[in-house]
């Protein structure tokens, strides 16, 4: 069973009488310790798609299956349960809560699912210390670089033991050598905690460090490819995921 | 599975962030809560007064008074003819059940001369049994007796007033006084009762047996005529029986046929002095009320910043959300700040209203009695208020969109 299995998900838009095909059948499989990157341009459907794997949003027809749940029947707290538990998020802009110290940040997720005070404190330091951030528990986020800051923003896509992290342009308000400090503790994740990680970024740089790298345009997956320089034990999976509605020859 | 520690925790820290803000918002609630505080003592202390009074005219008091003369059209006012006997008294006592009690009087104002000291006073010619009807207590000495009275003995206790104006240090009890020249031997003194109702110093009294009143100082067109009877029911709930029940008895004693109009007139005091403290208890109430349309803006004000809030914190909503926050964490997030604001501010409030009572009644000589009760409705109120007020933006703000939330600049 794969980890995520999608099927012939669609998302629409009503604006209006105009109705917009953000994303149209879209069909694959993730397994689990993937290490994906989804890249595509701006409008290409990646974060309406992205938005969907995180039980952020729910596809309009499709089916969604994660880790064996059936994602489109929950109402709104079970996908915050869902979220809560299988899913860490990552964003480009960190989304930490000012004026928060770094492991109160970390401590949020176990906030709302009754983990004891000490037993949140513990595991919240521990990630922290996991990303490298130990000794800097109690900074707040003004008091961090913004890759200390995306390395809090980990820790806590971390700290509930989630099988997938999912990172919207994680890199994206960073510079080179900062980004690439956080690729590698992506990588590093994926090896060793074998958690899938599923990352959306703008530059093939980035992508690099992925085994698997899936294109998205104007709503629908152009490609659908291992990365073998990312990924040495990588075998393609569930080649039936990919779309082929003509835009292949479109691709690279 | 929520957790109120830390959720309160979250709500002080944001609360703190906007300290200005915050202390406005609170402010509406602290003037709401100290004014319904400072109101209902205000009240209560007006009704306590009048309780207060009521229990120094002594409970369940009636009072019958002669009728009103009138010749060639001019009539005289009440107490005006002679119609009340020393007969009529003892028939009251003697056949109304309902009545515990019941004293005679007949007096007036005369100069009372002790050594070089002189003093006007009322003078009251009634039988020791006035004490019980009015409950009133001796400060020393004793009262006369029924012997006394019987007799007409020379003797008087006086009220505390007239022990100063004519005795100063002295010890009056043996003392003799001439009332409009007559010796009197005074035995005891009254204990102090204050002002009346109407602000007549009640003190300002000297009490003789009513046979010597009758007879030796204001005399009567008639023997046995007295001007006034006190009489005390057995409960507040005999007082309406009582009143009807004198009625009958002096219409049929006084042969008064059915279509003429009574020679005396029955006051019942105590039923007077309930109603006026039922109606001060409404006026504490009312100015509760008014007061408590400032705890409401209070609540409005609370809303207003918490919507406010609300739209300032999306992204931090939309965090909360994405990591798992269920509707009802983000809900009780936003009561429970509500709820932290007016809670605060019910305190302070109450602080303010105890001690605005205390300023009132030290400097404008008010009455105001500070009730645990109130103290305490006013604090579930003024939480009450916050969670009202509170959970519609709490409402709107579970309502948003995960998505939209974090992508809010």
């Amino acid at each position: 069973m794969p980890l995520i299995d999608i099927r012939e998900i669609t998302k629409v838009y009503q604006l209006g009488d105009v109705s917009v095909k953000a994303l149209c059948s879209i069909s694959l499989s993730i397994e689990n310790g993937e290490f994906i990157a989804i890249m595509g341009p701006s409008g290409s459907g990646k974060s309406t798609f992205m938005n969907i794997l995180g039980c952020l949003d729910k596809p309009t027809s499709g089916r969604y299956i994660l880790e064996g749940t059936e994602i489109g029947t929950l109402g709104r707290d079970e996908l915050a349960a869902i979220r809560n538990k299988k899913l860490g998020f990552v964003f480009q802009g960190f989304n930490l809560l000012p004026r928060t110290s770094a492991l109160e940040n970390v401590e949020l997720p176990m906030l709302y699912y009754g983990v004891t005070a000490k037993e949140r404190r513990d595991r919240a330091m521990a990630a922290l210390k996991s990303v490298g951030l130990e000794g800097r528990e109690h900074h707040f986020p003004n008091q961090l670089s913004g890759g200390q800051q995306q390395r809090v923003a980990i820790a806590r896509a971390l700290v509930n033991n989630a099988p997938v992290i999912l990172a919207d342009e994680p890199t994206g308000n960073l510079d080179t050598k900062t980004s690439e400090e956080i690729m590698e503790l992506f990588t590093n994740l994926n090896a060793e905690s074998n958690i899938t990680v599923i990352l959306i970024t703008h530059e093939h740089d980035i992508a690099e460090y992925s085994k698997r790298i899936i294109k998205f345009r104007d709503g629908c997956v152009v490609s659908d490819e291992a990365n073998v320089r990312g990924a040495k034990n990588y075998s393609v999976i569930g080649s039936e995921g990919q779309s082929n509605k003509g835009f292949d020859t479109l691709t690279l | 599975m929520i957790n109120i520690p830390s959720t309160f925790k979250i709500s002080f820290r944001a609360l703190r962030v906007n300290k200005m803000r915050s202390a406005l918002t609170m402010l509406g609630i602290i003037i709401g809560v100290g004014a319904v505080i400072a109101m209902l003592a205000v009240g209560k202390g007006a009704s306590q007064k009048i309780a207060d009074q009521i229990a120094s005219l002594g409970s369940n008091l009636l009072i019958i008074l002669p009728g009103s003369t009138s010749a060639g059209g001019v009539r005289m006012g009440a107490g005006s003819q002679p119609t009340l006997t020393m007969g009529d008294t003892e028939a009251i006592l003697r056949e109304i059940p309902s009545v515990a009690d019941i004293a005679p009087d007949h007096g007036g104002i005369a100069q009372v001369v002790y050594g070089n000291q002189n003093w006007a006073t009322g003078i009251r010619g009634t039988t020791p049994n006035f004490l019980n009807v009015r409950e009133w207590q001796l400060a020393s000495g004793r009262a006369f007796t029924d012997q006394e009275v019987k007799s007409g003995a020379k003797v008087c206790l006086i009220g505390q007033t007239v022990v100063d104006n004519l005795f100063g240090n002295i010890d009056p009890i043996g003392q003799v006084v001439r009332l409009k020249k007559v010796p009197f031997t005074v035995i005891g003194v009254l204990a102090p009762k204050g002002q009346s109702l109407t602000g007549q110093d009640q003190d300002d009294i000297i009490l003789v047996p009513i046979t010597a009143a009758q007879r030796q100082l204001f005399g009567t067109p008639f023997p046995g005529m007295v001007r006034i009877i006190h009489v005390k029911a057995k409960s507040t709930e005999d007082l309406f029986d009582a009143e009807r029940q004198i009625n009958e008895l002096l219409r049929q004693r006084h042969r008064i046929g059915p279509k003429q109009e009574n020679d005396f007139t029955v006051r019942n005091l105590t039923e007077r002095l309930k109603t006026q403290e039922e109606s001060s208890k409404v006026m504490a109430l009312l100015l509760g009320a008014i007061a408590s349309v400032s705890l409401v803006v209070g609540g409005i004000g609370i809303m207003n910043i918490m919507l406010v809030s609300v739209t300032e914190r999306t992204r931090e909503i939309g965090i909360r959300m994405a990591v798992g926050a269920k509707t009802w964490d983000i809900r009780l997030q936003f009561i429970i700040e509500a709820l932290t604001l007016s809670l605060i501010g019910g305190v302070i409030g109450i602080i303010l209203g105890v001690g605005g009572s205390k300023i009132l009644s030290a400097f404008a000589a008010w009455p105001t009695i500070i009730s645990p009760f109130y103290v305490l409705l006013a604090f579930f109120f003024s939480g009450m208020v916050g969670i009202f007020f509170g959970f519609y933006p709490a409402y709107k703000a579970s309502l948003l969109d995960p998505i939209d939330a974090l992508r809010y600049e």
